[in-house]
């Protein structure tokens, strides 16, 4: 997945691992993101994308305490990369779920790669599970 | 960020939960043990009000799975009142359009109960 054109900068975050500092990333991301020319309901989908990869790493990886948030601003879209520094997301974690029955867990993925328009898993036991993602500013 | 949860009765034996806030995988619980204490004290026919709800994501949306789940094992019922267009569209890409009654304002959301 290379890089967007024109790269403007990188901002780098580090959360705990812990329900409460989701919020926290989601509207750092947005903010990223209301720095390039994306629409209001593109950022909505970054911010909720970003909450889900963040809330898929506290429930689904083992032996993580922390969450790194990159974003990578290029003139004509984001990169947002999630790594967690567990032993590895359970493969439940990042599978995306059939929609034709209604239960309760395993909406996230589905709407991470609903919202996004790549997304890329990297899961790795020894240093953890890194998703990259990217939009694109739309023209 | 929170979410204030505030639970009314109206006729019929019908609930009504205002949500007011953003959902998330740090608030939802409080939402799931509101509605989980209204169907475990027996009522099965509720209308859930998001219309001050700014944000949800798929916890939140579990939790209304959830209490949708269970108050259908008593033949009861959940609408939901939203007219946010971002959360409607979450509502739509997820395909819960088709498993909600999802309404305009909560006098309608009551009716389709009845």
């Amino acid at each position: 997945m290379p890089p967007f054109q024109g790269t403007l900068g990188t901002v780098e975050l580090r959360i705990p691992s812990k329900a409460e500092w989701v919020a926290v990333a989601r509207l750092a991301v947005a903010a990223v993101a209301n720095r390039l020319n994306f629409s209001i309901e593109d950022i909505e989908d970054v911010k909720l994308a970003v909450a889900e990869a963040c809330t898929n790493c506290i429930q689904h990886a083992e032996g993580s305490d922390q969450i790194q948030i990159t974003c990578e601003a290029g003139s004509d879209g984001l990169t947002v990369r999630v790594r967690d520094f567990g032993r590895g997301t359970r493969p439940e974690g990042i599978q995306s779920r059939r929609m034709d029955e209604p239960r309760v867990g395993g909406l996230g993925v589905f709407l991470i790669r609903s919202l996004m328009d790549s997304v890329e898993y990297d899961v790795n036991p020894e240093r953890g599970t890194n998703l990259v993602m990217t939009k694109k500013v739309a023209r | 960020m929170d979410i204030k949860v505030n639970v009314r009765e109206t006729k019929g034996d019908t609930y009504v939960v205002d949500l007011n806030g953003e959902i998330d995988v740090y608030t939802s619980p409080k939402v799931k043990d509101a509605i989980g204490e209204l169907i475990d004290k027996g009522h099965y026919n509720l209308v859930i009000n998001l219309e001050k709800v700014r944000y949800i994501d798929s916890t939140g949306l579990g939790v209304l799975i959830g209490g949708l789940k269970r108050v259908r094992e008593h033949g009861g019922s959940v609408n939901l009142v939203c007219t946010n267009p971002q959360i409607k569209k979450i509502f739509d890409i997820t395909g819960l359009v088709k498993i909600f009654g999802i309404y305009d304002d909560e006098d309608a959301a009551m009716k389709a109960l009845v």
